[in-house]
């Protein structure tokens, strides 16, 4: 008994480094966020969130930004996953590695080419850039979830529904859409928030003249007003609390399979 | 037929999209010209200068830290994160759970979130940010990673091995030692290598958390670079060349598991026409 608590004993250092590095970091966000000037407990930061229009603008502008790549990733990246998930397994795992590949090369370097993709064809950088350079980051990251759920699809079930005589068209919209529901909701986690809260990819294609939420947080910590950034990280990270409700924890599994 | 052509070139069409960008960069890579775009005739100037140290030294030190984080960062990951991933799976119930948990926490926060949170620790703490802590923030994000690769493989084991190790007059370290590691190491490989790539690739948390004293990687330096107006032209071609890295060693990875997956097969055939 004494060598299996020695075992267990093991997590305490990382215990330690997670309170230390995780817990306590997190609980200054929220200490900050509603620190007052003159320290002690106040609301003024969230009071001025709401009454400068700037900053509220951006945030709901920043969230429709993420809404519309979201739509647009699943909307091109469904069609993509549904085939991948019909090729034959070999051949697929090359086309998924291949989607996967351009991660690899920095995210601001991918971002600057993409500048240089616009400038080479002589499009205008705006609002169109910024939409275009963000699913362009982003579509692996919904591709990758919904092939893997369609690609573990039960084949049968598809089978059954032909046989009772289900037209192609019905077999897709009663089967397998909704059995490839877990895959797209865990594509929406890793799409929506991290186009959310993405900063300099913003500046870098629309010559900085849009500004996400990501770029108002960052500016205001680096301007030394970390009670307002902080607040507004917090108000980030209720968002992301709100997005990750509808998204129970079954998909938890499918979202870490997606990231690794 | 008509259905596998428009759906196979729909992939194509797709990955033409993906990969223009890069493909830009790539070709651009052999011209001198400093802005990206402007083709200035045929050279690999760009590459020499990159290893000759014709580029200004800020550059080269930039990638010397990138390469020194990393590799610092998921060694640690890697050794605390699998002596913990050993604890945790023998931890019960509710320590688990909270484990588990705050585990997640830094794999869900967007990295700007992380990034802050470490910002605002070091700055109430008085630390001076600098080396020190870039590379304990990288290790604070990637550790969590290591330990979901690692876990799965100890959930796999059979746990009385642990066992008759000890009744078989193993110490506790050498049961360690001889027994779990060699079990999990396949998880700590792919534990290692995703904490390295992680921290290579990191913008977010290192920009809030490299200090004032211009302490830059690979990703900060892109982004001052590009806030004054363009990219070092020689960023294109180390660009390219760690692009040709991860696609060869990506070629020999997926041969190795190939060829091992084929084999394991064979083996299984023999053994079935044995029998």
């Amino acid at each position: 008994m004494k060598l299996f608590s020695r075992r267990r004993n093991l997590a305490l250092p990382y215990a330690i480094f997670l309170g230390i590095m995780v817990v306590v970091p997190m609980l200054l966000i929220i200490i900050y966020a509603f620190m007052g000037k003159g320290g002690g407990f106040s609301l003024e930061n969230f009071e001025r969130f709401i009454n400068q229009p700037e900053a509220a603008n951006t945030f709901i502008y920043s969230i429709g930004i993420a809404l519309i790549t979201t739509i647009i990733c699943i909307v091109l990246g469904y069609p993509a996953a549904y085939i991948l998930s019909r090729l034959n397994a070999s051949l697929a795992k090359v086309v998924v590695l291949l989607f996967i590949i351009p991660m690899w090369v920095n995210v601001l370097v991918r971002t600057l080419a993409t500048v240089a993709l616009f400038d080479f064809m002589s499009l205008p950088l705006g609002e169109g850039a910024l939409i275009f350079g963000m699913v362009y980051n982003f579509l692996p990251f919904m591709v990758y979830p919904i092939y893997n759920v369609l690609q573990k699809m039960d084949h049968s079930l598809i089978e059954a529904a032909e046989d009772l005589g289900a037209t192609p068209r019905q077999v897709f919209l009663r089967v397998v859409f909704p059995l490839s529901t877990p895959g797209i909701v865990s594509g929406i986690m890793m799409v929506f928030m991290p186009t959310i809260s993405t900063f300099a990819i913003a500046e870098l294609l629309t010559m900085n003249n849009i500004k996400l939420f990501g770029t108002t947080i960052q500016e205001n910590i680096n301007n030394g007003m970390w009670e307002y950034g902080a607040a507004l990280s917090f108000i980030m990270l209720i968002i992301i609390g709100i997005t990750s409700l509808f998204t129970d924890s079954s998909d938890e599994n499918a979202a870490n399979e997606g990231l690794l | 037929m008509m259905k596998k052509f428009f759906s196979a070139s729909y992939l194509v069409l797709l990955l033409v999209m993906l990969y223009a960008p890069i493909l830009i960069i790539a070709i651009y890579s052999f011209t001198e010209s400093k802005v990206l775009g402007n083709w200035t005739g045929f050279s690999t100037e760009l590459y020499s200068s990159l290893f000759t140290g014709g580029v200004n030294n800020s550059l080269i030190d930039a990638i010397k830290n990138t390469f020194i984080i990393a590799f610092v960062a998921a060694t640690v990951s890697t050794l605390l994160g699998t002596i913990a991933a050993i604890g945790i799976n023998d931890l019960k119930y509710r320590k688990k759970r909270v484990m588990n948990f705050v585990n997640n926490i830094p794999i869900l926060n967007p990295d700007i979130i992380t990034g802050i949170s470490l910002f605002l620790l070091f700055v109430s703490l008085g630390i001076t940010q600098g080396y020190t802590t870039v590379i304990l923030a990288h290790i604070a994000f990637c550790t969590p990673y290591v330990v979901l690769s690692v876990m799965p493989r100890l959930m796999q084991m059979n746990p009385n091995i642990y066992e008759a190790a000890l009744d078989l007059g193993a110490t506790p370290y050498q049961a360690m030692r001889r027994v779990i590691i060699p079990e999990i190491r396949p998880g700590m490989i792919s534990g290692f290598i995703l904490a390295f790539t992680l921290s290579i690739d990191d913008f977010a948390v290192t920009i809030f958390t490299n200090g004032t004293d211009g302490l830059q990687t690979l990703s900060t330096y892109i982004y001052a670079d590009a806030r004054k107006g363009g990219l070092t032209p020689e960023l294109r071609a180390l660009s390219t060349i760690i692009l040709v890295v991860v696609l060869v060693l990506l070629v020999v990875v997926n041969y190795r598991s190939y060829r091992q997956a084929k084999l394991a097969e064979e083996q299984q055939q023999q053994l079935k026409l044995k029998k």
